[in-house]
């Protein structure tokens, strides 16, 4: 996670490039569908999952496709450490890289579109929830589609339909706080998925590394 | 071991380390199967393969401290800045590993190897990429193992003698 990190701080164009891909995607859409502050609010919470969801999407090739290319993968696997270590550090990198510094600037989107205090702070606390687990659920995917041709395309056609209950429950929760709702069954939800995948997920990212370098 | 082209050395390797699992056969280590203790086994063994396993972005010293935690090796700085003395690396160590030639790149894999108190060396083309002094060099190392005892699966088309060790050869037919 270390020598992620690292190699990530001497590239930080990748982590600008998320963000502003992040921050365009939330802008097109006033653009597209016109500029009512009523609507806006009305759909907000829902395009900075979505535009959140789509950056930490594109920032997922890089967990283990370089690694893959030069080695480093082979290396790894047969490293004395437990596997489950490396690939949750791997994993733990790259949501440091593009989850968190997503959450953290999913409020200055939201005031864009014009989101009250208290929605702002249920968006940002579901997009802390469910970022780790689009992580774990896309590393598993990343780690599968390595060395297949056309990778990209079959990365976003296995990741994207397992995004799908994260989105409906992350921006669900905030959607719920905007309309007065309570909040909390969303981000319960959100939670229990983030303590199973953390469980799940590490073992199955391992299992498809091991068949990818084979 | 030795063979034309194609004839699986490279397969036969990546099986005995278990990245490929092999359609049939078993290997055993001291006496084990292997699949019974694989942690053990994989901190036994030192593999270098066709792909360096190098960063491009890290230096020279990045690099090998790296790669020696990732084998839960401990060393000191000042057995790093050594080995990298020894393969001639000494002034490029703060260069990101993407300006080295790819006999510089190798004695990378020289200088991890010297440092590596493994058990069984299993290298693919060792001397692939390397100059004169760079064989030489890869053979005193291959000698100071085998004589504390260090045994060395080694795939090469290279003459390889070290002058200590007892060579086995083994030839694969096509």
């Amino acid at each position: 996670m270390a020598r992620d990190l690292r190699l990530a701080w001497r590239h930080p164009d990748e982590i600008i490039l998320t963000l502003a891909f992040f921050a365009l995607v939330a802008s097109l859409f006033p653009l597209g569908i016109g500029a009512e502050p009523q609507l806006l609010a009305r759909i907000g919470p829902g395009v900075i999952w979505v535009g959140a969801l789509l950056a930490a999407f594109l920032a997922l090739p890089g967990i283990f496709a370089a690694d893959f290319i030069d080695g480093s993968l082979e290396q790894m696997t047969l490293s004395p450490h437990p596997p489950l270590g490396w690939a949750a550090g791997k994993i733990a990198a790259h949501w440091i890289i593009s989850g968190l510094p997503l959450t953290l600037m999913s409020p200055l989107i939201g005031l864009q579109y014009g989101l009250t205090g208290d929605t702002l702070l249920v968006e940002a606390l579901s997009l802390a929830l469910g970022t780790p687990i689009l992580s774990l659920l896309g590393g598993a995917c990343a780690a599968l589609a390595l060395g297949a041709r056309g990778g990209g395309m079959l990365l976003a056609l296995l990741a994207l339909p397992l995004f799908v209950p994260v989105l409906i429950f992350g921006a669900g929760a905030a959607e719920a706080q905007a309309t007065g709702l309570a909040p909390t069954p969303h981000l319960s939800l959100l939670a229990a998925a983030l303590i199973a995948a953390l469980v799940g997920v590490p073992a199955a990212v391992v299992a498809a590394v091991r068949i990818s370098v084979d | 071991m030795r063979g034309p082209n194609g004839c699986g050395k490279t397969t036969l390797l990546r099986c005995v380390t278990g990245l490929t699992r092999p359609d049939a056969g078993r290997i055993t280590w001291l006496g084990q199967p292997v699949t019974e203790d694989p942690a053990r086994f994989r901190g036994d063994i030192a593999y270098g393969g066709h792909l360096p396993g190098l960063k491009d972005d890290l230096t020279t010293e990045e690099n090998l401290e790296f790669s020696l935690r990732l084998r839960d090796v401990a060393v000191d700085r000042d057995a790093i800045a050594r080995a990298l003395v020894a393969v001639g690396l000494d002034k490029r160590r703060r260069l990101p590993a993407r300006r080295l030639s790819a006999g510089q790149r190798r004695r990378i894999g020289l200088a991890r190897l010297s440092l590596d108190p493994a058990l069984l060396w299993i290298l693919d083309e060792p001397l692939t990429a390397l100059d004169d002094a760079g064989q030489a060099h890869f053979v005193e190392l291959l000698d100071r193992h085998l004589a504390r005892g260090g045994l060395a699966l080694v795939a090469t088309h290279h003459n390889l003698l070290p002058p200590s060790g007892k060579v086995r050869e083994l030839r694969i037919a096509p």
